[in-house]
């Protein structure tokens, strides 16, 4: 009973990949993703994520890359709990001033190379928190940033965008 | 004048706060209000502060009745109600921080939001220079003790906190919580904002409860302004509401079993999550649908294309729920951890009020569609479902059963969705006004209270997250469980930070 349950499960999903408003450009990011991927890192790229004070809304969307959907994993992105193991920086929220110490200490024991992105509106300036007394301006005025991915919250396919020019910049760089 | 004011001494009704009264009340009725907290008469909904006075909404759940209480604190002090009533703890703490106002003969005077690093103290009252950075954890004596210091910064993708745990061998014997990593100064921020505004920075006040924020936000300014907001508005803010708690508790089901090691239910629910948020993106034109709700209505109507996303949805779970409650309910591994784990006492439920599944699991039913009750759901039929063992399976069991009343509820919102306008025009005020709002979220009951000024601007939001009363009870519920298991009864509460840091 119950392995009949779980192989129906397994099976559906592996068997019928749910429809995808917009498959197509999903696919060619996953194939540019992958090739770019693979020259930039070889094989992998880790991601250390840290939440400088976001409402939670990015935390979310970026829970949801490892949804079956998105599948972030079959890219060679990996979440990593060690800021030690980490490649990329993923930020999200204004950077309170209450984070502001957790933030740095993070991003400083990362080993180079590194990257950050910024994630959300409120990480690129502070958004609608800007000028509040316990808040930074964005996480550019704590770390130095590579990239800022707007949206509040981006959702999955704009994180993945974001995740590509990154590596697209990392490849120019390198 | 009502029952629950008329039981004080010597009350001042206040005049334009609405749907309850507001009593400005003297230090003897202040204590007569803990003492009737203390004793479980009342229960207590929110405490807040502004510049020169504090405020209490108590609530008789046996007479169905709240009220707001209002205390001068003419000399920057207020008597403690956390001396003797201990859910009020943290309350006055965040009290003390942001406006500087000190809570006499409480049983703890330490900081809660403020770490020392905003450059002053006091940042909505009388500011002052900042206070030091060092935080004196509890003292912990006895013997074979070890403390174990996580955070802020986790190992997984979650919000930012401080647990310290004291240990003996692998049992926790205690854990202290410290927050306040995520306070955004969001209720400073809203004063002397538009009502606009104010209601986009209720709705990134917590950002799985995007609605519940800005519902209960529209509906306090609503109350405070007389609006009468258009049936079909009504309608859609609830459907609204209902997705998110669907989408909420189907990611929760799965990330409380993958915290029991069994990643399977995780991969599961979190495809029908996505599921849920899509089918929100079609209806409403955003995932989590925020900056949906306005002040006087909703910004988005609901087209056909929607109605017809939101019927396949009803479908697709109503296809997986069985699969999915089967398979938790015929996993024993799974439920050897889940089972007796975490355990919240009913007697600490009723105590602190914990109003969500955190309440719903240990025996206390409250919920804010049933009663105070709002609109549409006073003319909708759905259960509360409650039960007794108190322990993270019991709150798995209420989010399965809550989605199949969300499943329902939506049904019948679709069935009997009125046509018509979808927003109020807002006339000024004025003169000053007031208006409260109780909206169940996912996570349990979030509270509004606000000040409109003459000129429709605002001149004082607070909002209060069900997991000010829920986190405590973590503290209770992990004691003599292992470490191991902490991180499977944090994710049953799942309590929010950003909501209650503000």
């Amino acid at each position: 009973m119950r392995k009949a349950i779980l192989d129906n499960l397994i099976r559906g999903i592996a068997t019928e990949p749910p429809p995808v408003p917009d498959a197509a450009m999903r696919d060619e990011l996953a194939r540019a993703l992958a090739e770019r991927a693979r020259r930039t890192l070889g094989r992998s790229l880790s991601i250390r994520a840290v939440d400088a004070g976001s409402c939670n809304g990015c935390e979310l969307e970026i829970h949801a890359l490892s949804n079956p959907f998105y599948d972030l994993e079959r890219f060679g992105f990996s979440f990593v709990a060690s800021p030690r193991h980490a490649d990329v920086l993923l930020v999200t929220g204004p950077v309170t001033k209450n984070m502001r110490e957790a933030l740095e200490r993070t991003y400083n024991a990362m080993p180079d190379p590194k990257w950050v992105i910024a994630v959300g509106d409120c990480a690129k300036d502070g958004g609608c928190f800007k000028g509040s007394y316990a808040c930074c301006a964005g996480v550019s005025s704590v770390v130095p940033v590579d990239l800022h991915l707007p949206g509040c919250p981006p959702n999955p396919t704009a994180l993945l965008k974001g995740l590509l020019a990154l590596l697209e910049a990392g490849a120019k760089r390198g | 004048m009502s029952q629950l004011l008329s039981q004080i001494a010597s009350t001042k009704m206040m005049a334009h706060h609405r749907p309850w009264p507001r009593a400005a009340v003297n230090a003897e009725g202040w204590r007569f209000a803990a003492d009737q907290l203390a004793a479980g008469r009342w229960v207590l909904v929110g405490l807040w502060g502004e510049r020169h006075a504090v405020h209490m909404a108590v609530r008789d759940e046996a007479a169905n009745e709240s009220a707001v209480l209002s205390f001068a604190a003419a000399d920057g002090r207020f008597p403690s109600v956390a001396r003797l009533h201990p859910p009020a703890l943290r309350l006055e703490r965040t009290i003390q921080d942001l406006f500087g106002l000190i809570a006499e003969d409480a049983p703890d005077g330490r900081p809660w939001l403020d770490h020392g690093r905003w450059g002053m103290s006091a940042p909505l009252g009388t500011h002052g220079p900042a206070n030091a950075a060092r935080y004196p954890f509890l003292p912990v004596e006895g013997d074979s003790l070890t403390e174990i210091a996580v955070g802020p910064v986790h190992a997984g993708i979650i919000e930012p906190g401080f647990f310290r745990f004291t240990t003996n061998g692998e049992a926790v014997v205690r854990l202290e919580q410290r927050f306040g990593y995520t306070h955004k100064g969001l209720e400073n921020l809203m004063a002397g904002a538009t009502l606009a505004r104010g209601i986009d920075l209720a709705g990134r006040a917590c950002g799985d409860s995007t609605v519940a924020y800005s519902y209960a936000f529209a509906r306090a300014a609503e109350e405070a302004l007389e609006v009468n907001v258009p049936p079909r508005a009504v309608w859609l803010r609830a459907l609204m509401a209902e997705l998110e708690r669907m989408a909420n508790h189907f990611g929760d089901f799965g990330a409380i079993c993958n915290d029991a090691g069994f990643a399977l239910m995780l991969a599961q629910c979190s495809a029908v999550r996505e599921r849920v948020l899509r089918t929100s993106d079609t209806a409403f034109g955003h995932r989590m649908m925020r900056d949906c709700l306005a002040v006087g209505g909703v910004a988005r109507d609901l087209a056909a294309e929607g109605i017809t996303a939101i019927h396949a949805l009803l479908d697709e779970t109503g296809r997986a729920l069985p699969r999915l409650k089967e398979l938790y309910d015929n996993t024993a591994s799974l439920q050897d951890r889940t089972v007796s784990t975490g355990i919240v006492t009913a007697a600490l439920a009723k105590q602190y009020a914990a109003g969500g599944y955190v309440g719903r699991a240990s025996g206390r039913s409250f919920d804010a569609r049933q009663a105070p009750s709002y609109a549409p759901y006073d003319r909708l039929r759905f259960e509360v479902p409650v039960r007794q063992a108190g322990d993270a399976d019991a709150r798995v069991w209420i989010r399965i059963e809550e989605i199949e009343q969300s499943r329902a509820l939506i049904r019948q919102i679709l069935d009997h969705l009125p046509a018509g306008d979808i927003r109020a025009e807002l006339r000024l005020p004025g003169e000053a006004r007031e208006g409260v709002a109780l909206v169940e979220g996912f996570r349990g009951d979030v509270f509004a209270w606000l000040r409109v000024n003459a000129d429709g601007t605002l001149a004082r939001a607070h909002l209060r997250d069900p997991s000010w009363f829920q986190w405590p009870l973590l503290e209770a519920a992990i004691e003599n469980n292992i470490v191991a298991d902490f991180p499977l009864c944090n994710k049953s509460f799942n309590c929010a930070y950003s909501g209650t840091d503000l």
